[in-house]
């Protein structure tokens, strides 16, 4: 009976794992809010995803990632700006924007 | 008897059987799966992806000459399911990852499904082509158009066999309809109609009718500062096409009747458990938010995952759940450190097996976890390349939570928080699971003896 009572003791004085967890969160970020399910942090999530400053700055965002997933254009195609009006057969052909699923492979 | 192997779920061992996708050092963005389903009959297995893509699996009939090839799934159709697209009200990017797919049952040759992304949700038509017509006397064989002019005889066009060609069309576009993300899409048991949920609303759409839709659910309060909750899920009832489930993120559920008002903002039934004050931490409301709600086949209880449990409740009893299963209960005395990596907003689903006899969930280092309701036992498993040896047994994992490490035991903090499984399927009626490990599919099945 006595060890009993000394185990609910030092239950009582033994933080949960999630109260610890909170006092190290608060010591490493003291100005964090008190409720964290707070409407700031739901309008947060509400708005997730880049924002851009308009649809050009989107389309250039979007052609340098291109640029960089796809191998170089064929060697034989020549830069042909300035000098006159470029046909169709001028231009570097379009690459394909989109790729298949590797499960599909 | 198979010692070693510690608590088994009744008599199932699951064996490795297939695993789709590639090994690469650096994954491709693009290549991660986000939601993976089977349909009505488990014949077919849909994948989607972030890049938009969708792949859809087919089950090849199983021989009798290869009786340990059950039934193996192989690439029947993939297609780009959505684009990225840029919304030039808010000046921000519409991701094309599909985050939902659900099948519509089948009601003809032809297979269709629903896929979804933030914002538009598209039905899909798979269909099989295995013949074509040809002697057209318009044009050859090659299409082009010939001169009617030269034109001496008539023909009546045949239809030749030709190889099986699969093609997907989309058949119905829905969009601008939702103003935040959509997170749900479920199709009624009417087979008429579905809904889709987005963070604050919920609309019921005609599958015929793209330019219209019921909004059935809105919780955005006039104030925006007023914001307490959000949806995080939704479903319809398994059977009864009146009724519907919704989660929030303070982890309550409702369920409505569409017969009682057009718009349900006031529930029949409200799901929650009640809190012990003294335990409320910071952390509380954040691993309290459900990430995903699912019926069980019979439609008397509903399933939710929170962060660290699942819960099992009775449609009949709404003040708390019947059951309440730990997942990786190790992670609470981490919560610090997985908000400061965002880990904490990880949204894993749960998922039924047939007979609603146990239930399956992911968790990380590519581990997932079931539970047997009857026997009440659990068992922990990993998708690894490792264990990918055909028909392998998969070994019970265990995790290590603090004193002697036992020699095949991992400890939580060796856990590779990068590897979550958060998107796993279960085959309508037999014992095949599908497990979404980042940019890998792992299909396993029981053991056949």
């Amino acid at each position: 009976p006595v060890s009993i009572i000394v185990f609910q003791e030092m239950e009582d004085k033994v933080i949960s794992p999630e109260k610890a967890e909170e006092a190290k969160l608060k010591a490493r970020y003291p100005h964090l809010g008190q409720k964290p399910g707070g409407s700031d942090f739901l309008r947060k999530r509400l708005q997730k995803g880049q924002k851009y400053f308009d649809s050009g700055d989107y389309n250039m965002a979007k052609a340098k990632m291109k640029n960089k997933q796809l191998p170089t254009a064929a060697p034989d195609k020549t830069e042909v700006t300035g000098d006159h009006i470029p046909t169709p057969q001028d231009l570097p052909q379009r690459k394909p924007s989109l790729v298949a699923s590797k499960l599909a492979g | 008897f198979l010692a070693g192997f510690g608590s088994l779920m009744q008599d199932v061992l699951w064996c490795f059987s297939q695993v789709k996708g590639t090994i690469d050092i650096g994954v491709t963005e693009a290549d991660i799966i986000s939601t993976v389903e089977f349909n009505h009959t488990g014949e077919l297995l849909a994948t989607g992806d972030k890049g938009g893509r969708v792949v859809i699996f087919q089950r090849e009939q199983e021989s009798k000459n290869q009786p340990h090839r059950r039934g193996e799934y192989n690439v029947y159709s993939t297609f780009q399911s959505h684009e990225p697209e840029f919304d030039y009200l808010k000046s921000l990017e519409i991701e094309e990852k599909i985050n939902k797919i659900r099948w519509l049952p089948q009601q003809n040759a032809a297979y269709f499904l629903l896929s979804t992304n933030d914002k538009t949700v598209k039905l899909w038509k798979v269909s099989e082509r295995d013949k074509r017509p040809e002697g057209y006397n318009l044009k050859d064989e090659d299409g082009r158009l010939r001169d009617p002019s030269m034109i001496t005889v008539l023909r009546v066009p045949v239809l030749r066999p030709m190889d099986l060609m699969v093609e997907a069309t989309p058949r119905r576009v829905f969009a601008n309809a939702h103003t935040y993300h959509i997170n749900s899409i479920s199709v009624n048991s009417d087979y008429e109609t579905y809904m889709s949920a987005d963070d604050l609303r919920i609309n019921l759409w005609n599958f015929e009718i793209t330019n219209q839709s019921f909004n059935i659910v809105d919780i955005k309060p006039a104030n925006m500062e007023e914001l307490t909750e959000v949806i995080t899920a939704a479903e319809f009832h398994p059977h009864h096409c009146n009724t519907f489930v919704y989660s929030s993120s303070k982890g309550t559920i409702r369920l409505c009747d569409m017969r009682t008002a057009a718009l349900c903002d006031r529930h029949a039934k409200f799901f929650e458990e009640p809190e012990d004050p003294s335990n409320r931490s910071f952390f509380s409301e954040i691993i309290s938010s459900i990430s995903d709600v699912k019926f069980s086949h019979s439609g008397r209880y509903i399933m939710t995952r929170d962060y660290l449990t699942v819960k099992v409740w009775d449609l009949n009893m709404e003040n708390r759940p019947i059951e309440t299963y730990q997942v990786h209960d190790y992670l609470r005395s981490k919560l610090c450190s997985l908000y400061e990596n965002d880990c904490i907003f990880d949204k894993f689903e749960c998922v039924w097996n047939g007979t609603d006899s146990v239930i399956m969930t992911g968790s990380y280092n590519n581990f997932f976890r079931m539970f047997d309701r009857n026997t009440k036992r659990d068992v922990t498993l990993e998708a690894s390349r490792e264990n990918s040896k055909p028909r392998a047994i998969l070994k019970p994992r265990k995790v290590c939570v603090g004193g002697k490490r036992r020699k095949d035991e991992i400890s939580v903090d060796s856990l590779d928080f990068s590897k979550k499984i958060l998107h796993t399927a279960w085959h309508p009626s037999e014992n095949i699971i599908a497990v979404a490990a980042t940019n890998n599919l792992y299909i396993f099945q029981d053991k056949v003896n």
